[in-house]
């Protein structure tokens, strides 16, 4: 059978990207074996698990699912793209690590990335809400407790609020 | 003096995780690996007659196809045990690397090797097998006798261990007058560790030898298990384990490393990788074994036990793995967390063609605490008591010690987790506010305890070891052979390493990675023994390190040893507390001195003959919804005695992961199976419910911090023990809302639909429909 092959220009992480791509790579494939980006990981590939989230044009998806052909033309951010130019963590990846949010560290990433999609859109959200956006990513290790604090401590940071007691 | 044991200190490995560095197994892999595919049985139980491979072969990109005629007839066994000298208590070997008599459905037939993914998955699904087909059973039960061929040979009534236990005289016993009998069976279903990472290893050869870099629990246990199968000294295996992405006893069983191992060999040592598909980790990996329990008490009126009976059937599913331990390790808590004169248990560990059962979080005790706190409960509402109430009254003493493991319970631990346990729920209240409640929606209250000792002695060796090497800035690197996989002990070791040399917790350098040709030997992660294990050897090595350190200084400082001391990384005069100059400057000058030069190290093995018991309780508060058969997890608090704690915000964070783990347990999980075929049908993360983020509430999790005094830093297990009892306390207060006893886990809406309807709570007319 011949292997169809397809040619698109999108942004990686702020960088301008030309890649030509097998029609039947996922965005997954394309992000971990042409660009070596590891943050994004394989838990299910069937868009289970949300370990391989990443952000396109501001909104999170399932790369697994989202096959490369359909990157053309979009933005996308992967976790790598979170840390400053001297290694300075993000606040929210601040906050997964002084919450102890992190355990084996294989859901982290994609957790992190729906927190940057909640975070980004500037509103306040409250426990229940929190949970349902970010019920889409499974998590063996923490009950989700930790993560939960997480997100909350960023989002009142940026909101410049105190964050309530529990 | 201590400095960094018991305090909050934030993770080694945050920082890599948080960004993406982190490198796990498959980040690792060179992007040329080939790619085995591995071709699973379609019946569950029969024999391979013939593998036609011609079309397989064909697919473009394929590189070998290798059948179970090909595999060398050399059987092994695979569980994460450390290897016994003893003959006898050597773990079964009973499976090869591909299997020409497939025991469950998805038995591993053949393997397709090809250039990449798409190749080895088109070919793998051409390989065409032909089987002879026999009878299959799924219920351990059921398997015992049965009327078809069994599924090992060497076992005709499919049975593979049975072990008792015997106290007192049961049959007297129970002849006493006036004694109050109750009696249940008590079911656990078979369910999956679903970590988030999928089992993945590959394999190459070098010079020889074969490198398996694998997420595994267990790197040396996998080196002696992978020599044994591929029939190699031991030594011509090295293993690499990377990060991994959680294990939970999956990892802690050589599952594709032989393969893995023997494939490289076939083509000439290239690297080959087998990554297991989500579907195939929830059935060609390891399940926990589903158990039924079932267990008599003869009791007083006044609440004493007389005598017990208790019998376990416990699913090992089609290969051996760590078989009848778990079973065993379960039966073990019976007499002990409720002692009885006069006892009789029974476990057996039975064949079937399910998956395989191996270890998973807490290692039968899940089961049978379900089975045991479910049958205290049925006892306590007999009688009419409270369930703490009369659990206070015939729980473990303090100062019980157990004659085989020598155990103590050296402090009043469960009255002690039971009180905070209370306290936080508001226990007494709502058992009050909950009484004689009518309607469709009802609240209730329960609790269950838990038994759990930690690591293995004395059933099997307990050792650890360590590597320190010193570096020019003072600042050291620390080995293990106790492996990190997700629960935190590289940090815990860094704050007992430093407190143990004397520097700040900063100076110690975790070396994660374990690789079998430089980390020191250890067995690897499991039984809830690295914090507690890792201790011995740990505390060890850091006072030979700082005593060849204070050795030198005396060279350099003219000072006598006793009179100098290290503390926070500087050499103190103890006289006067002078310090005379950091440890970077003795070090610098240790191994640059032309008079002198020595690389300051130090390396031990601490054998530990020693075992501790870490206890605690779940309490839980549920809202019932009794026509639509659905329970609400309103309030759930944990509490653990596991000693002192190295890093509370760790063990807090290790609690709430075993919660919910338990409440998956309790509510949902359950690998289903087809009665026609034995395949499994929910083996993906959508249909096997797992719990989300929406299905539990706060996770509270508390601690009573009593020393273990067997431990240096007083610590105990704390892995395993949260997954152990929020089942049983869900159901304690389901019984409470309903006073309906349910006696199978999950208690899924189907499961209490039953038991709500043969307790008559439904009206006449109202299950009409169903």
């Amino acid at each position: 059978m011949s292997i169809q092959y397809k040619h698109i220009q999108c942004t990686i992480n702020g960088r301008p990207v030309d890649k030509m791509v097998d029609v039947r790579a996922s965005l997954t494939d394309l992000l971990r074996n042409d660009f070596r980006l590891h943050s994004v990981k394989k838990g299910c590939e069937v868009g289970e698990c949300g370990a391989c989230n990443v952000i396109i044009d501001g909104r999170c998806y399932n790369s697994c699912i989202y096959l490369a052909v359909w990157a053309d033309g979009k933005n996308i951010r992967t976790l790598e793209s979170l840390l400053g130019p001297n290694g300075e963590l993000s606040d929210i990846q601040q906050a997964f690590v002084d919450e102890a949010a992190v355990q084996c560290g294989f859901c982290t990433p994609g957790f992190i990335m729906t927190a940057v999609e909640i975070l980004e859109s500037g509103k306040e959200y409250t426990d229940d809400q929190l949970r349902k956006a970010l019920s889409g990513h499974l998590c063996r290790c923490t009950g989700y407790e930790n993560i939960l604090r997480a997100v909350k401590k960023a989002m009142y940071r940026r909101l410049g609020k105190p964050m309530p007691e529990a | 003096m201590s400095k960094s044991v018991g305090q909050s200190k934030l993770r080694v490995d945050a920082y890599d995780k948080v960004t993406g560095r982190a490198e796990y197994t498959d980040d690792l892999c060179a992007p040329d690996a080939l790619i085995a595919r591995i071709v699973h049985s379609t019946i569950a139980h029969g024999m391979v007659t013939g593998v036609d491979t011609a079309q397989a072969e064909s697919v473009p990109g394929v590189v070998k196809v290798l059948t179970c005629f090909d595999v060398p007839d050399r059987p092994f066994p695979t569980a994460g045990h450390p290897w016994s000298t003893d003959p006898h208590h050597q773990d079964v070997a009973d499976r090869l690397l591909l299997n020409r008599h497939v025991r469950y459905y998805g038995d591993d037939v053949a393997v397709v090797i090809a250039e990449n993914e798409v190749a080895a998955t088109q070919a793998a699904r051409l390989v065409k097998v032909t089987y002879e087909e026999y009878p299959f059973v799924l219920d351990a039960q059921e398997a015992m006798g049965f009327d078809g061929p069994p599924i090992h040979e060497e076992r005709p009534d499919n049975i593979l261990a049975h072990t008792q236990i015997r106290r007192g005289d049961y049959e007297t016993a129970r002849q006493e007058p006036g004694l109050i009998r109750v009696e249940g069976w008590y079911d656990t279903p078979t369910v999956q560790h679903c970590h988030i990472e999928n089992h993945i290893c590959y394999a190459s050869m070098e010079k020889g030898r074969i490198t398996v870099v694998s997420s595994t629990q267990i790197p040396h246990i996998i080196r002696r298990v992978c020599g044994q199968a591929l029939g190699i000294p031991w030594g011509k295996v090295r293993i690499v384990k990377p990060y991994i992405g959680g294990g939970f006893g999956n990892k802690q069983d050589a599952l594709y490393e032989p393969l893995c191992a023997w494939l490289t060999t076939q083509v000439g040592g290239r690297t080959v990788k087998i990554d297991c598909a989500r579907e195939e980790t929830f059935v060609n990996n390891r399940v926990r074994h589903a158990i039924r329990t079932h267990i008599i008490s003869y009791v007083r009126p006044d609440g004493t036990l007389a005598a017990r009976k208790f019998e376990c059937f416990s699913n090992q599913g089609a290969y051996a793995s760590h078989g009848h331990s778990i079973a065993a390790k379960g039966m073990g808590a019976f007499p002990q967390l409720y002692p009885c004169d006069n006892i009789e248990a029974d476990a057996y560990t039975v064949y079937t063609n399910r998956p395989v059962a191996g270890a998973m979080r807490g290692y039968g005790i899940p089961q049978a605490m379900w089975a045991g706190e479910c049958h205290l409960d049925d006892i306590a509402r007999k009688l009419g008591r409270d369930p703490v109430e009369y659990r206070r009254q015939i729980v473990m003493p303090q100062g019980y010690t157990d004659a085989f493991s020598k155990n103590c319970n050296y402090y009043d631990t469960f009255n002690q987790v039971m009180d905070k346990g209370m306290a936080a729920i508001g226990y007494e209240e709502k058992r009050k506010a909950y009484a004689n409640q009518t309607g469709p929606i009802r609240r209730g209250i329960g609790m269950a305890l838990f038994w759990y000792n930690t690591a293995v002695w004395p059933i099997s060796l307990e050792s650890s070891s360590c590597r320190m090497v010193l570096n020019q800035d003072g600042s050291v690197q620390v080995q293990t052979g106790e492996t990190e996989i997700g629960q935190g002990c590289d940090t815990a070791y860094a704050q007992m390493a430093a407190d143990a040399i004397g520097i700040p917790f900063e100076d110690v350098h975790i070396v994660s990675t374990q690789d079998t040709d430089v980390t020191p030997f250890g067995t690897g992660a499991y039984a809830s023994r690295q914090t507690y294990i890792g201790g011995f050897s740990i505390q060890q090595t850091g006072q030979m390190l700082k005593d060849r350190i204070l050795t030198y200084a005396v060279e350099l400082t003219r000072q006598t040893r006793a009179n100098l001391d290290l503390v926070d990384g500087q050499i103190v005069r103890t006289s006067d507390g002078q310090v005379l100059m950091s440890l970077g400057e003795l070090a610098t000058e240790a191994l640059y001195s032309l008079s002198h030069s020595q690389h300051l190290t130090a390396e031990s093995t601490y054998q530990i003959k020693n075992n501790a018991y870490s206890f605690g309780c779940t309490f839980a508060e549920v809202e019932v919804d009794i026509p639509l058969c659905k329970v609400k997890l309103l309030n759930i608090v944990n509490v653990h005695d596991c000693g002192r704690l190295i890093n509370p915000a760790l063990a807090e964070a290790q609690v709430h992961g075993g919660m919910s783990m338990g409440i998956g347990y309790g509510l949902s999980e359950q690998l289903l199976f087809d009665p026609k075929t034995g395949r499994a049908l929910n083996n993906n993360l959508l249909d096997y419910k797992l719990s989300t983020f929406m299905d539990h509430p706060h996770l509270q999790a508390l601690f009573v911090e009593n020393p273990e005094p067997t431990s240096p830093y007083g610590t105990k297990a704390l892995g395993e023990p949260p997954a152990c009892s929020p089942a049983p306390a869900i159901r304690s207060a389901i019984l409470n809302a309903t006073g309906v006893a349910v006696n199978q886990t999950p208690m899924t809406p189907h499961v209490l639909f039953r038991a709500f309807r043969e307790a008559g709570l439904f009206q006449e007319g109202e299950t009409a429909h169903v």
